[in-house]
C-alpha cells in the first residue's frame, strides 16, 4: 500500500446524502478481476449519458474539478452494498481523500484497506469546505495526516481525528495481512483452545 | 457485569487486542462468491500465501449465473470469466464450491443456513454486505470488502473495532397480514438508513420469539439497510429444530453438547444496550417503499410524501431527487402506482416460506396483462422443494414464470434486469437507482405483497384482496 502523509489538490463538492456504492461504481462494472481500471467509471451514472457522452452538469466533468483529489460530500457517504470496487474506483481516478460528516461502516474500512483516507467532520466544518470546494480550482485543500489537519484557500485550519491504528498504517502504508501473520502463534493458540471447547466448528 | 449476545460471541472470538483497542476476531465460517472474491485469490497467489482453514470455507456462484436453462454454460463473457475464476481458484485452495449445475447451488445467504454452514454462537463473514442475514441463527455475521476477504482466507480472523450496541424489541404478535418483511421496512423506515451505523442491533420480543427462520433471517438480511453491522437473534428451539439434521450441523453427542452450549447465547437480564427502540407490533400494517432509499417507507394505505415535508434541506432535495427518479407526484395514493414487473427472489425473501406465501395469493388468479412477473427460487434445493409441493404449477398457470437460483433481478449483474424508466414491486432489499438495471424504479414489498401487485398491476394491499 502507499504510504499517505500529505495530499494537496483540488476539492470537489458532492453535496448529497446517502451517497451509496451502487451511485459511486454501478453493478455493471462490477466483472471485473483486477483492482485497477474502474475510474473511468466512476459515479458512472451521475457523469455520463446513456450513449457515453458527459453530463456537463456533474462535478467531476467541469474543468475546475477533473483532476479533483478530494471529496467532500454529505452524511452516510458510501452506504450499500461491501464492493470494495467503490474505494479502487475513487483512488484510480484520482480521489484519495473523501470528507463527510459520517460514512457506512463497511465503505470506512475498505477505504483505508487501500490508502484512501476518509475524514469525519462535524457538519459546520463540512458546509464550510463545500464553500471552499464550490470555489473551484483556485480552492485547493492541503490534508496533512500527520498534524491531522486540512488547510484552506483561506490559510485557516481544521483539526480533525482519527483512529490511530488506521492513522499508523496509512502513514506507514503497512499491509494488514503481514501484520497479522506475525501473531501466528496467538492463532494457533485460540484455535486449539476452541477446538476443545466447541469441537462441532471444525471438519 | 451483564452482557449482551453481541458482547459474549465477541468477546470469545477475540485473538488480540492491540495497545490501541483494535481488535483481532477470529473468524468461524466464511461464505465465498464469485463477484468479491477474485482480487482476494490473486493477492494470495502473489504474495504466496495458503487459505488458512477450507474446512470454514464455503464458495458459490450465485450473482452471475443466468436464472434460465444452464445447459450453454453462462453466454455474457465477463460473467462467464468471473465465475471460472471462482472454480479455478477453489480448486487451487482446495475449498468446498457448489457449482452451477449442482442442486445445493443458491444464493450464498440461502445455501449457508440451508446446509447448516451457519451455526449459533459463530462469527461468520462474506464479502457481502447481507451476510447480516445469518444472525437470525445467533450467529454474528457481517459483510466484509475484498481485501478483508483475502485477510480471512490467509489468517482466518479480521481486524476490527468493537460495535456498540443496540435493541430493536418489538411487542406483542404481527397483525394478519403483516410479514417479517413489512416488519423490518417499518423498523428501517422508523430509525433510517444510517439508524444503525456503528451498532450491531438485537433483536428481541414477541414478534420475533414468535417468527419461523425464513421470517428471522428476512428481518435480519435488511439489517445493513439501517446501516448496523449486523443483526442477532437469540437461538431457541426454532433455531435448533430448523438447523437439526442438515448436512453440515453436528450429529449425535456432538449437536446435543452443540445444543447446550447454544442455549447459554443470551442477553443477560439488565445488560446496557447504546440504543434502545420498542415498536408496537399491533400499529403495524404491510409496508411499500415509495423512493431509493430502503428508508423510503410506508404503509400501503399512504401517500407519496412531498419535499415540503421534510425535516431540513437536505432531507428535501433527497426527496425532490427520489421523487424525479421515480417519476411520482407527492400525494398520490401508494395503491395507485401502476407497476410493470414483479421481482420474487434475493436472499431476502426467496426461501420456501416466501414461495409459499406468494403462491398463496396467486393460487387460481392471474397475472394482470400489463405486468411480466418472475419468481427466483433461493437454491436449487428450495426449488426443488416447491415442486413437490406443486408451487411452480400455482405460479406457471397464474403466468409467473418460474426460473433457476441465483440473485437474478435483485442486482441485475445477469441478464434479469428492468428496462429504464420500468417499475417493478420486488421482494429484494434495496431499490437504489438503477440498483434492478440502469433507469429501472423499485418499489420493496414483501413476498405475498408482490404477488398481489402482479395480479392488481398496480400496488395494493394485499389484505384487501377477496
Ligand atoms: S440476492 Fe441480492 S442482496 Fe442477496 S446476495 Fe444476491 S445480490 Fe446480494
Amino acid at each position: 500500500m502507499e504510504k499517505f502523509k500529505t495530499l494537496t489538490g483540488v476539492a470537489a463538492p458532492l453535496p448529497m446524502i446517502n451517497v451509496d456504492t451502487d451511485k459511486i461504481i454501478p453493478k455493471q462494472f462490477l466483472k471485473t478481476i483486477k483492482r485497477t481500471g474502474l475510474g473511468k467509471n466512476l459515479f458512472d451514472e451521475m457523469r455520463f449519458n446513456d450513449d457515453g457522452s458527459e453530463k456537463p452538469g456533474f462535478v467531476l466533468n467541469k474543468p475546475a474539478y477533473r483532476d479533483a483529489k478530494i471529496l467532500v460530500a454529505g452524511e452516510n457517504f458510501g452506504c450499500g452494498s461491501s464492493r470494495e470496487h467503490a474505494p479502487w474506483a475513487l483512488m484510480d481516478f484520482g480521489i484519495t481523500c473523501v470528507i463527510a460528516p459520517s460514512f457506512a461502516d463497511i465503505f470506512y474500512n475498505n477505504s483505508f484497506k487501500n490508502g484512501v483516507l476518509l475524514i469525519k467532520l462535524p457538519q459546520e466544518d463540512v458546509d464550510k469546505l463545500m464553500d471552499d470546494a464550490e470555489r473551484g480550482a483556485n480552492a485547493t485543500l492541503t490534508v496533512d495526516l500527520e498534524a491531522q489537519t486540512i488547510s484552506g484557500p483561506d490559510g485557516g485550519t481544521i483539526n480533525f481525528e482519527l483512529d490511530p491504528f488506521l492513522r499508523k498504517c496509512l502513514l506507514e502504508g503497512l499491509d494488514d495481512i503481514g501484520l497479522t501473520m506475525q501473531k501466528k502463534e496467538k492463532i494457533d493458540s485460540y484455535e486449539e483452545k476452541q477446538k476443545a471447547a466447541e469441537p462441532w466448528l471444525y471438519a | 457485569m451483564a452482557k449482551t449476545l453481541f458482547d459474549k460471541i465477541w468477546e470469545s472470538h477475540l485473538v488480540d487486542v492491540q495497545d490501541d483497542g483494535t481488535c483481532l476476531l477470529y473468524i468461524d465460517r466464511h461464505l465465498v462468491h464469485e463477484v468479491t472474491s477474485p482480487q482476494a485469490f490473486e493477492g494470495l497467489r502473489n504474495s504466496g500465501r495458503t487459505v488458512r482453514r477450507p474446512d470454514a470455507t464455503l464458495a458459490v456462484a450465485d450473482h452471475n449465473v443466468p436464472t434460465t436453462d444452464r445447459s450453454q454454460g453462462i453466454e455474457e463473457e465477463e460473467s462467464r470469466i468471473q465465475v471460472e475464476a471462482l472454480q479455478e481458484s477453489v480448486a487451487e485452495f482446495g475449498i468446498e464450491f457448489f457449482g452451477m449445475d449442482d442442486i445445493r447451488q443458491g444464493i450464498c445467504h440461502v445455501i449457508g443456513p440451508e446446509q447448516g454452514f451457519t451455526l449459533p454462537g459463530t462469527t461468520m463473514v462474506c464479502g457481502d454486505s447481507h451476510t447480516a442475514t445469518h444472525g437470525a441463527f445467533g450467529s454474528l455475521a457481517f459483510g466484509i470488502g475484498t481485501s478483508e476477504v483475502e485477510h480471512v482466507l490467509a489468517t482466518q480472523t479480521l481486524l476490527q473495532a468493537p460495535a456498540k450496541n443496540m435493541r430493536v424489541n418489538v411487542e406483542g404478535a404481527l397483525p394478519l397480514g403483516v410479514t417479517p418483511k413489512d416488519l423490518i421496512l417499518a423498523i428501517i423506515g422508523h430509525i433510517g438508513t444510517a439508524g444503525g451505523t456503528g451498532h450491531v442491533i438485537e433483536y428481541t420480543g414477541q414478534a420475533f420469539r414468535d417468527m419461523s427462520m425464513e421470517g428471522r433471517m428476512t428481518v435480519c438480511n435488511m439489517t445493513i439497510e439501517g446501516g448496523a453491522r449486523g443483526g442477532l437473534i437469540a437461538p431457541d428451539e426454532t433455531t435448533f429444530k430448523y438447523l437439526m439434521g442438515r448436512p453440515m450441523v453436528p450429529k449425535g453427542a456432538a449437536w446435543e453438547a452443540a445444543v447446550a452450549h447454544w442455549k447459554t447465547l443470551k442477553s443477560d437480564d439488565g445488560a446496557h444496550y447504546d440504543k434502545d427502540v420498542t415498536i408496537q407490533a399491533a400499529d403495524l400494517v404491510p409496508y411499500v417503499t415509495w423512493g431509493t432509499s430502503p428508508e423510503d417507507a410506508l404503509p400501503i394505505t399512504g401517500s407519496v410524501p412531498s419535499p415540503d415535508d421534510a425535516a431540513d434541506e437536505g432531507n428535501a432535495n433527497a426527496i425532490k431527487r427520489s421523487l424525479d427518479y421515480m417519476d411520482l407526484t407527492p400525494g398520490t395514493a401508494l395503491k395507485d402506482i401502476a407497476i410493470d414487473r414483479v421481482f420474487i427472489g434475493s436472499c431476502t425473501n426467496s426461501r420456501i416460506e416466501d414461495l409459499r406465501a406468494a403462491a398463496a395469493v396467486a393460487k387460481g388468479r392471474t397475472v394482470a396483462d400489463t405486468v411480466g412477473a418472475m419468481v427466483v427460487p433461493g437454491s436449487g434445493l428450495i426449488k426443488e422443494l416447491a415442486e413437490e409441493e406443486g408451487l411452480d404449477k400455482i405460479f406457471l398457470d397464474a403466468g409467473f414464470e418460474w426460473r433457476e437460483p441465483g440473485c437474478s433481478m435483485c442486482l441485475a449483474m445477469n441478464a434479469d434486469k428492468l428496462e429504464p424508466g420500468e417499475r417493478s414491486a420486488s421482494t429484494s432489499n434495496r431499490n437504489f437507482e438503477g440498483r434492478q438495471g440502469k433507469g429501472g424504479r423499485t418499489h420493496l414489498v414483501s413476498p405475498a405483497m408482490a404477488a398481489a401487485a402482479a395480479i392488481a398491476g398496480h400496488l395494493t394491499d394485499v389484505r384487501d384482496l377477496d
